[in-house]
């Protein structure tokens, strides 16, 4: 159950952090690890797997905002504990730092490293919580402006466009106090859900599923026991019927397949009134995970057409619908499509008075992409693209083209109807008040349409 | 501030620069060491932060050891922090210098901050120096009794340290017995935990050659010390709550209501967010009920939800390894999962390595009732612009089929790949075509029309091209221009670049000769001949083989090459069910990710010692598994010459060539081409007359592999003598069990006083031994005991390794013998059983 080294690594292959728990690895496990991850050619899969054994060496990894974290193992260790814990030392990190990146790493190092000699110790781990680290770690984290920051977190983009979120709020170090010393009292509850569509190419749907996450970040002092409440009409499990069983699923309510939560919550009233009460750590965590395949309106409807036009030419339109109210807004959507692999050229043609779209033909991948900024509830938009070939197509065009696939992010909206109906903190003071942060969004996790 | 810059300036550790920097560094450090100015400590952490930001990007800065030692004097515990960091890492490379380290470490071990205690005693335990451990043991034995926790925890891993330095020191201070103390007493919860694993650790390398620590090792399952950590589990973190399930796995139950007691008390573990926990606790719940058949498939009911939530709620590296013990369930009870069918659908982001377990998981759950879902979802991934995925998803097709469900469809499926027309596509879809056709020969008609009309010349890939040559020869008599095409084929001999092909342009050549002469004898005479001519002495052989053959008598040549061929009924498994299940006991671990078991990927001195619980019931092969394989195995052979793709996933992992396990019959190596050859020969009856003396040697060689099942035991077993000083190490006993096939399986009664005697196990060893049979390890508890035992034959070198269930309520004796000389195993497990029957007596 131990690990023998720890590093990050920046996309480059240089070191950021190196530890050597227990000095059982040979030399040069961090240059075998980078050639191997990125020349990696085995199985037919161009991708290194998170897990691989090099000369006897178990090589483990994540990767988070673009860097490298890696552990190596010699033992035959649980694969789940050391990935998890790496994605957990990525997360501590980021509490420390406000902003994980490789300048904050660099310019914290040493904060890095005291951090890392607390949390494992001859390979074993001691801790990952924030709250229990606090009071071994000295260094005061150096702060980097969070305007270079990656997205690299759902929650950061409640940073984009949304005026009402305090930008800064996610961004900030759990130890870093606030311009003046008093740490503002504030607590965000993020309902993050991905959702996953496959519609046939008649527009039904295949598949769907939420995945969703109850995320918490709280910066209250003397950490007040807090109660969530959550639906009255919220299920769990579907009986011994089929998860597919879309007939049966009519019934009002919200129905999860499944879900879990974090080692603070307590369920002991969850089941009579579904609250559900902890004492939040400090640093960011996620409350509870859920799992949903109950049908839900899917917030696009995609439309697909190709036609072909003479021996070397076809049309492409794709037309997509916005299914939610109009005060609801969509951004940063981006629509793929694979092209045939002949496809030589493709001139687009945009709706009359288009605004913040984009279009391009990705010539190497035989790629087409659309990009709108974003998209209000209720509109439609269409996209044409033209399409010359480098030969004569033989056989059924569609399929050598397709699927249609979109990601985006809609804000202040989710499908399951999961809700935070409350949020209360339990504090004696009436003055005290703290800002509650209760916010929405879905985002897509595969959404295709097949043509 | 410099570290970031520094790292530019030098991208490549390996170069050996920085020399100048570092000599800068030693200078200013000197300057400071003595140095009381206010703001000292400030330009203290700045030079601090350079050396070990040239550290950490890996210049040697080990020659500012002694300045950096100097600069030590401080109160500044960021400083102080930063100076253990840098001790630490290059202690054992100066152990001259780290003399001078020793004694502001001791000293700190006793400053009023327990902070400073703590991080005192864990730099002095990481210095690694031999030659310092005694400097260790007064600061550890008091770290161990500190009133502050931290640093009592960093002092339990402190004697681990210690013990990986100099294990006698560790021993001889008599620290395992105050861990142990600790563990059962501690009011911290984390210094129970670094106590349970440095226990584990320490008792485990001592056990080898203590029976004091063997024992001890043991107790650590005794029920008190079991039920004392789970019924606490809570108090835990996630991590420590991991170590304890996965002692808690070892753990031999006494009856099925301490196996519900642990399952009820272990219930809502399943509901964390932590997938480690998870994994660990279905671990336990698998392990648990596996003789409670009904139970163990409430289980994998059980955990189906929260093991799919976890898949989709982590980092793709997370659902990555959950995804993989899915697998592993879904492969072993694909029934269970049927209906679930759906969330092993791809998704179009996947990595690719997520999207090969889920084809293989829909693979596995395909049955009637879902066939043609999946089938249909799969030729949704057959156009996909993933190459890799589109041929994995091909061949997922071709397997269902294999299994039988709604072959109808799948093949009219499949021959729309072949219209596809996409190179790839028609080369995958040939070549389960032709596995298809070996299976279902009543298909053949509808196929032969399709594949006949393509045209080699779209093939270039060897396996693809050498499916349709197999096709073209097999079925000569319904294709009509079959001659021609292997004519034409045949004329560009030397343009064909794979001998596997040319190996199945001489077969189908001969095959089509004998069902259509006259249009092909001109072609197989330049076949013969530029076969005979070919450098690859495979393709030479053959040739030759056939052009002799063919001299002798025509007809022998077809009864050899073109014999009437069965269905096969069932293709070979890749893996043996004895690694499956070694795979299944290593559950949340790394064997599951790898498919593979332990002892295949991991060496010797970081496998552990020999893990006695561990192999309880690990090595339980069923009897059938030796028995299924074997002749499923000559069958393949048999055909093997001219399919020599079977296993195209083995093939393109190249484990065939890699594994070199004991496991992978030699006969079905593609190089050993004669045997396979000889063996047909051998099997075709008539002809074994005209075989040589080497081809009967290979036939009863290959049947070797079928001994233990001869269906009569040799009848009157000899006397055997055995060696009474015979020697064995664990290592090798460990490794011979593993290997031998299963000889024997015997169950007997063992006698009351001997089950009176057992009370103490160590008399049943000393019993054996006084039988020259030899004990290499023992464990368990009333009343079920476990011993393994070994021996010797007098004369010669030949093992026999025995296991022994006792179970002392039934009286009753279960022995498992594996032996290297199948044939005497019989005799010896006699020998062992008239042993054993003499316990107790007088």
């Amino acid at each position: 159950m131990m690990i023998s080294q720890f590093f990050v690594l920046s996309q480059r292959g240089d070191n950021i952090v190196f530890r050597d728990y227990r000095a059982e690895v040979p030399k040069g496990s961090t240059e075998t690890f980078f050639r191997k991850v990125k020349f990696w050619k085995e199985d037919g899969n161009a991708e290194a797997p998170p897990i691989f054994n090099v000369d006897g060496v178990n090589y483990f990894h994540v990767k988070v905002v673009g860097l490298y974290f890696v552990a190596t193992a010699r033992v035959n260790v649980s694969p789940s504990l050391v990935l998890e814990l790496l994605q957990r030392i990525a997360r501590v990190i980021k509490d420390y730092l406000g902003v994980l990146n490789e300048d904050s790493f660099r310019k914290n190092f040493v904060l890095v490293y005291e951090l890392l000699d607390e949390v494992i110790d001859f390979g074993y781990v001691q801790t990952t919580s924030t709250e229990v680290l606090k009071s071994y770690i000295f260094n005061e984290p150096i702060v980097v402006s969070p305007a270079r920051l990656q997205p690299i977190d759902p929650a950061a983009i409640f940073t984009q466009g949304a005026k009402r979120m305090p930008g800064t709020a996610v961004t900030k170090s759990v130890v870093a106090n606030d311009p003046g010393g008093r740490r503002r009292e504030e607590i965000f509850v993020d309902i993050i859900e991905k959702i996953s569509v496959t519609f046939s190419s008649s527009g039904y749907i295949l598949t769907s599923e939420i995945d969703g996450t109850i995320q918490m970040k709280s910066y209250l002092s003397g950490n007040p026991e807090i109660r969530l409440a959550l639906n009255e009409d919220l299920n769990i499990g579907r009986g011994g019927r089929s998860v597919y069983d879309y007939r049966s699923s009519s019934g009002s309510g919200v129905i999860l397949d499944d879900c879990n939560f974090h080692e603070s919550v307590r369920l002991d009233s969850f089941d009579s009134d579904r609250t559900l009460s902890l004492v939040p750590p400090d640093g960011e965590f996620p409350v509870m995970n859920y799992r949903m395949t109950q049908e839900f309106k899917p917030p696009f409807h995609v439309n697909t057409l190709i036609e072909e036009a003479g021996r070397l030419k076809a049309e492409v339109i794709i037309k997509i619908r916005a299914e939610f109210p109009s005060d609801i807004i969509a951004n940063t959507i981006t629509v793929q499509m694979p092209l045939p692999n002949y496809t030589s050229r493709a001139s687009f043609e945009l709706e009359l008075g288009a605004a913040g779209q984009r279009t391009d033909f990705k010539e190497s991948s035989k790629m087409l992409e659309w990009n709108l900024k974003k998209i209000v509830g209720g509109a439609e938009h269409t996209l044409r693209a033209k399409l010359t070939f480098s030969q004569e197509f033989h056989g059924n065009i569609t399929k050598e083209a397709g699927p249609v696939s979109m990601t985006f992010t809609i804000p202040m909206y989710n499908v399951s109807k999961l809700q935070v109906k409350y949020l209360q903190i339990a504090k004696k003071s009436s003055s005290y008040n703290p800002y509650r942060w209760v916010r929405y969004v879905t985002q897509a996790n595969s959404y295709v349409a097949r043509i | 501030m410099a570290p970031p810059a520094a790292s530019q300036r030098y991208p490549s550790p390996s170069q050996p620069s920085g020399k100048s920097e570092v000599s800068d560094l030693k200078t200013q450090l000197r300057q400071l060491a003595g140095s009381r100015a206010p703001g000292v400590d400030d330009s203290k952490r700045d030079l601090y932060k350079k050396v070990i930001s040239y550290m950490t990007i890996g210049i040697d800065v080990s020659s500012v050891f002694g300045e950096m030692v100097m600069c030590s004097a401080t109160s500044d515990i960021v400083l102080k922090k930063m100076c253990y960091l840098y001790v630490g890492n290059y202690a054992k490379g100066n152990p001259d210098l780290s003399l001078l380290t020793i004694n502001f470490l001791q000293r700190d071990c006793k400053d009023e901050d327990p902070m400073i205690r703590g991080l005192a005693l864990r730099s002095l335990c990481s210095l690694r120096v031999p030659n310092l451990v005694e400097y260790l043991v007064g600061p550890l034995g008091s770290g161990l009794k500190d009133n502050n926790s931290y640093v009592r925890t960093i002092a339990v891993t402190g004697v681990l340290k210690l013990y990986h330095i100099s294990p006698s020191t560790c021993i001889d201070a008599d620290f395992p017995p105050t861990l142990k103390s600790l563990m059962l007493h501690d009011s911290d919860a984390q210094v129970v935990a670094n106590c349970l694993s440095a226990l584990q650790e320490i008792w485990s390398l001592e056990a080898s050659h203590s029976e004091e620590a063997c024992r001890e090792k043991e107790s650590l399952l005794s029920k008190p010390v079991i039920y004392y950590f789970l019924n606490r589990i809570k108090d835990f973190n996630e991590w420590a709550q991991c170590l304890i399930l996965e002692l808690a796995v070892k753990y031999v139950p006494s009856d099925s209501n301490d196996i519900f007691d642990i399952m009820n008390l272990l219930e809502d573990r399943l509901q964390h967010a932590n997938g480690a926990v998870v994994l660990a606790t279905v671990k336990v719940f698998l392990q648990l009920t596996l003789s409670m058949t009904d139970v163990h498939q409430q289980v994998y009911e059980r955990i189906k939800s929260p093991l799919l939530t976890l898949v989709s709620s982590g980092s793709p590296e997370q659902s990555y390894a959950i995804l993989s013990h899915l697998h592993l369930l879904v492969v072993r009870a694909p029934f269970i999962f049927a209906a679930d069918y759906k969330h092993f659908y791809c998704q179009y982001n996947e990595p690719s390595y997520v999207k090969k377990l889920k084809l293989e998981m829909l693979t596995a759950v395909a049955n009637e009732s879902n066939t043609y879902e999946i089938v249909t979802e799969l030729c949704e991934y057959a156009a996909n612009v993933d190459i890799a995925i589109a041929r994995e998803s091909i061949r997922a097709v071709g397997k269902i089929a294999l299994q039988q469900y709604d072959v109808n469809a799948i093949v009219d499926r499949l021959l729309q790949f072949l219209e596809m027309e996409k190179d790839y596509v028609t080369a995958e879809t040939l070549v389960l075509v032709k596995d298809l056709l070996r299976k279902y020969p009543q298909w053949s008609h509808d196929c032969i029309s399709v594949v006949g009309g393509i045209s080699s010349k779209n093939i270039q890939e060897p396996k693809g091209k050498a499916a349709l040559i197999w096709m073209l020869g097999e079925y000569a008599q319904d294709m009509s221009d079959a001659p021609y095409i292997l004519e034409n084929l045949i004329e560009n001999w030397e343009e064909e670049h794979s001998a596997e092909v040319r190996l199945h342009l001489l077969t189908a050549a001969m095959k089509c000769f004998f069902k259509r002469a006259p249009e092909t004898q001109k072609a197989l005479g330049i076949a013969l001949a530029a076969g005979v001519a070919d450098f690859h002495q495979d393709v030479h052989d053959r040739a030759l083989f056939y052009y002799r053959v063919l001299q002798y008598d025509v007809h022998v040549a077809e009864r050899v090459v073109s014999p009437p061929k069965q269905a096969v009924s069932v293709f070979a498994d890749t893996q043996s069910s004895e690694i499956k299940d070694r795979i299944f006991d290593e559950f949340n671990s790394l064997s599951v990710i790898y498919q593979k078991p332990s002892y295949m990927f991991t060496d010797k001195e970081h496998r552990g010692p020999f893990e006695f619980s561990d192999e309880l019931g690990n090595i339980s092969i069923t009897p059938e598994a030796s028995s299924d394989i074997v002749p499923a195995q000559q069958y393949e052979a048999n055909d093997k010459d001219l399919l020599l793709g079977i296993d195209e996933k083995d093939d393109n992992k190249g484990l065939s060539s890699n594994n070199g396990s004991a496991y992978s019959a030699p006969s079905l190596e593609n190089s050993s081409n004669i045997t396979s050859q000889l063996q047909e020969l051998a099997i075709s009856g008539p002809a074994t007359s005209a075989t040589t003396p080497q081809s009967s040697f290979g036939f009863d060689d290959l049947l070797g592999l079928g001994l233990s099942t001869a269906p009569a035991p040799t009848p009157s077993p000899p006397l055997l003598k055995l060696n009474p000083r015979a020697a064995l190490d664990p290592g090798a006993f460990q490794q011979k069990w593993r290997q031998l096939p299963l000889s024997l399986t015997q169950e007997c009664s063992v006698n009351p006083q001997g089950i009176a005697a057992l009370t103490v196990p160590q008399s049943l060893i000393r019993h054996m031994q006084s039988h020259s049979i030899h004990c290499i390890a023992s464990g368990g508890q009333s009343p079920n005991f476990k011993f393994f035992f070994f021996a010797q034959k007098e004369s010669e070198p030949s093992n026999y390794l025995a296991e022994c269930i006792i179970n002392t309520s039934s009286a009753k004796a279960q022995i498992k013998v594996k032996a290297d000389e199948q044939s005497t195993s019989q005799a010896f497990t006699t020998v062992f059983e008239t042993a054993l029957s003499k316990f107790g007596m007088p």
